[in-house]
């Protein structure tokens, strides 16, 4: 960051609250994942960093490289796109394994599985 | 054509993210195409089926009321976890009844729901094309049934089916 003295302004304003609301929505995620109860309830707090945790420091860096290198630097987005595309993936097989979990154990607090009684049809 | 260019909008996308990655000029543009060509008839090989995009025009639309809510959702997110369980606060599954059915536009579907803080996917049945969603913060069950259905997949719809 030795060029960071030729940022206007209005860039380093911006790029520094962009870096800071993005971390700091990681962060509350962070903590998130420590405070909820349950399992389900954990699962929602980490797509905070997923989400625009990521997006507002993808947005920073786009910003700071394109005003520094007075051309648009762009390549960013995709770690966006990449983010959002696999999140789903590992989320989706820790839910169904948690509520394969709780269903075999019995647990009330999660939908009975409508398809119990006919497996065939999965 | 069609055998040329069997997947032409990954084609393009490869063509975009090639030159993303290393530069916009002439020479990366013709390096790239060459390697999104073969990708994508190599991707012949694996994907038979291929999604047709009916409206592409709403995609944009579909992105932006997407990035609009997930930043809402952030801030709801962020607010209950910082206040803690002072409180008091329901969370709970709902269960959607789907008409969309193509494959591509539930993906889509799946992305959205997960990147969404407070919605997380659980369990899609392609049966009875019923999806289990689990919402952190559930006040009204109808109210997301509704969300989800005329919000994203209407228009998942319109793009896909």
């Amino acid at each position: 960051m030795s060029h960071a003295e030729n940022l206007p302004a209005w860039a380093a304003l911006l790029v520094a609250f962009l870096v800071l609301a993005g971390a700091g929505l990681t962060l509350i995620g962070a903590i998130g994942t420590l405070r909820f109860r349950s399992f389900f309830e954990r699962v929602h707090a980490p797509t905070l960093g997923t989400s625009w945790g990521t997006g507002a420091i993808v947005v920073a860096s786009m910003i700071l490289f394109s005003v520094l290198g007075s051309r648009p630097v762009l390549h960013e987005v995709l770690i966006g796109v990449f983010i959002s595309v696999t999140t789903p993936v590992t989320l989706m097989l820790l839910a169904r394994a948690a509520l394969y979990r709780d269903r075999s154990e019995g647990s009330s607090d999660v939908p009975p599985d409508h398809l119990a009684d006919k497996p065939d049809e999965r | 054509m069609r055998r040329i260019l069997p997947y032409p909008v990954l084609t393009a996308s490869l063509v975009i993210v090639w030159m993303l990655l290393n530069a916009f000029s002439l020479g990366h543009f013709l390096l790239g195409l060459v390697v999104a060509v073969g990708a994508s008839r190599a991707m012949m090989q694996l994907e038979p089926s291929k999604p047709r995009l009916r409206r592409w025009q709403l995609i944009p639309w579909l992105c932006g009321i997407v990035l609009l809510d997930i930043a809402r959702s952030n801030i709801a997110v962020a607010t209950i976890i910082l206040r803690g369980d002072r409180q008091a606060r329901r969370a709970g599954f709902v269960s959607i009844p789907l008409d969309l059915r193509d494959r591509t536009g539930l993906a889509v579907l799946a992305c959205i729901v997960t990147s969404t803080p407070g919605t997380a996917w659980v369990e899609y049945d392609s049966a009875s094309g019923v999806l289990l969603i689990h919402v952190l913060d559930l006040v009204d069950e109808q109210e997301w049934v509704d969300l989800i259905k005329t919000r994203y997949e209407a228009t998942l719809r319109e793009i896909f089916e």
